[in-house]
């Protein structure tokens, strides 16, 4: 059974359609990608998979669950880790409360706990920093853990946004846009860092880029939507020979002749 | 393990002499000398002191209560409440009426007080979920002169005259009706708040409220429950507010709807804006200048509020982030 199946999906808005019955399937311990041209409705799907848009009609299974009227943190809970287009850090925190923020739905001390620091509450607090120093150490930062989030350059910025998705411990990490504002040598990196993810953390990927070259090399399968539909899914080479998709991205060749 | 204990600071461009000098209370000896004096002096003060000085210096441990009890709200959690003084009002009668018209002894009103608090923090919460600054904030207003009016105009709170005879504490067989006695009262509240506010802060529930602040959406795909965090940031602070509001109906004996006006919402808004959002120090320095400038000042004579004025204008200028804000600096914290 796959990990995630998103079923004939649509996403609305009034009159637009962001999101066209898009059906896929993710497999456990895999990378995926999802390409498009700006405006395709990318993100959409991601926001109707995190709880953060809902669909307007469609169904996505996520091991097994519907995830239809599931609110953010419960998906989150559930094993579903997202990072942002544009950076969402938590800006005035420092970047170790940052990633301890992904421990959040793992723990559950409450008001008194914390008055009265039981002792269950002091193992829970060090777990959370344990967890927390791990993922930094994971993504390759964890010198940086006391400054403050928006202090960091663009690039740690990002590092640690992946570190506080990978500190909720997801069984599903989906990745938008990752290597935006990256230099080649942290999309390098990245690169080395998705896989790892992977196979070290047995966390299956799904991400949204751009950068053709990133994709082309980290994915075993790519699903092209253009205008929120399907176009095109396959082989990294199945989908560079589809017409369809040069079509979507370089527009047709009449009409070029045309201008 | 965390091994490294040396500070490290961001390159915070707003590094200035002040900074230098909070950084150095950072130090933890110098921190607890400065405290242990302070606490010391406090505790000798009532021996010494004219009723006068005692008088306004409980009243200012009274604010520091309700200051932290904001704090909770606005500087942790990010709520602007405009109606602050609704849940002092709300404590204020609970313990009123039920000590001035049944008699029951003001250590069992406390209790109820809370769960009055509880109720009216979610009631006030409930429909302003979805709400956020500006917007919140003149609900919360609104809030604030419900509460006002009704018990104005209902009968069981007295009206606009109020409620008199309310009966002081009994403290293990002493009658508490001295001022000094109110003195180590509210000393005791505001250290107790204090503490908790501290505990609160470094707690998994005070992070959970300033991921929300900073970022409500990003909080709940980090697995927050945006709503129930917000309610519980309502429901503490409002539990804050009514239990300095039940001292206070003891310690006044009588209390009318004028206690409980719009402007001491804003002065309490305005302590904790001029301390420092967030920052538990910073909002007890406000809570402390708020209640002692104008008293200090009173030679001044009339035009000591403007003076007030114009220090207040000055400082929102110059230091909009208050007198003592959250990171400025981040230092290491174990």
């Amino acid at each position: 059974m796959a990990l995630l199946e998103i079923k004939d999906l649509t996403l609305r808005f009034g009159g637009l359609c962001a999101v066209n019955g898009l059906s896929l399937e993710i497999e456990e311990n895999s990378i995926r990608s999802l390409i498009g041209p700006n405006g395709a409705g990318k993100t959409c799907v991601f926001n109707c998979l995190t709880g953060f848009y809902k669909p307007s009609s469609g169904d996505m299974l996520f091991q097994g669950k519907s995830l239809l009227n599931t609110k953010p943190h419960i998906i989150t809970y559930g094993g579903m880790a997202r990072t942002f287009q544009n950076l969402r850090l938590f800006k005035q925190l420092s970047v170790m409360e940052n990633v301890m923020s992904g421990m959040h739905c793992r723990t559950s001390a409450g008001f008194s706990a914390a008055v009265f620091r039981t002792k269950g509450q002091q193992a829970e607090e060090r777990r959370i920093r344990e967890v927390a120093e791990e993922c930094l150490d994971f993504v390759g930062i964890p010198d940086k853990k006391h400054y403050m989030a928006k202090n960091l350059p663009y690039g740690d910025q990002r590092r640690v946004e992946w570190a506080r998705a990978l500190a909720t411990q997801p069984k599903l990490l989906l990745l938008d846009e990752p290597a935006a504002g990256l230099n080649k040598e942290e999309k390098a990196r990245l690169i080395d860092l998705i896989a790892r993810i992977r196979d070290e953390r047995k966390i299956t990927i799904f991400l949204i880029e751009h950068d053709m070259g990133l994709v082309m090399k980290i994915s075993e399968k790519i699903f092209v939507i253009d205008y929120g539909i399907k176009i095109a899914e396959g082989s990294v080479k199945e989908v560079q020979d589809n017409p369809r998709v040069v079509e979507a991205y370089l527009g047709k060749e009449e009409q070029e002749d045309a201008v | 393990m965390e091994q490294i204990k040396q500070k490290e600071k961001n390159l915070n461009p707003f590094e200035t002499a002040v900074e230098k000098l909070y950084e150095l209370f950072d130090n933890t000896v110098l921190r607890y000398s400065v405290l242990a004096l302070m606490v010391t002096f406090l505790v000798y003060l009532p021996l010494s002191s004219s009723l006068f000085t005692q008088e306004i210096m409980t009243n200012m441990f009274f604010y520091v209560v309700v200051c932290l009890g904001l704090n909770i709200m606005i500087g942790f959690a990010g709520l602007l409440h405009l109606g602050y003084a609704a849940f002092f009002a709300v404590g204020a009668y609970v313990t009123g009426i039920m000590s001035a018209t049944y008699g029951i002894n003001f250590w069992l009103t406390l209790p109820f007080s809370m769960v009055a608090a509880i109720i009216a923090g979610l009631a006030i919460a409930a429909p302003t979920l979805k709400l956020r600054g500006d917007y919140l904030a003149i609900v919360t207003l609104g809030f604030g002169e419900i509460i006002r009016y009704t018990v104005r105009n209902v009968g069981i709170t007295g009206g606009a005259i109020g409620l008199i005879g309310i009966e002081r504490p009994v403290f293990f067989g002493i009658v508490l009706d001295k001022i000094s006695h109110f003195y180590y009262m509210f000393f005791i509240l505001s250290i107790i708040a204090i503490f908790i506010s501290y505990r609160l802060h470094d707690s998994r529930l005070g992070r959970a409220w300033q991921y929300i602040r900073e970022d409500e959406d990003a909080a709940a795909a980090m697995g927050i429950n945006v709503v129930s965090t917000r309610l519980y940031a309502f429901i503490i602070g409002s539990c804050f507010g009514a239990l300095a509001g039940s001292f206070f109906a003891a310690k006044m004996t009588a209390i009318s709807p004028d206690s409980f006006m719009f402007i001491h919402s804003v002065m309490i808004l305005l302590a904790v804006v001029l301390g420092g959002m967030g920052k538990i120090p910073g909002v007890v320095l406000g809570a402390i200048i708020v209640t002692l400038f104008p008293e200090v000042s009173r030679d001044i004579g009339q035009y000591r509020l403007i003076i007030f004025a114009l220090v207040l204008l000055v400082l929102m200028l110059y230091r909009p982030q208050g007198l003592w804000p959250e990171r400025q600096f981040i230092s290491t914290k174990k």
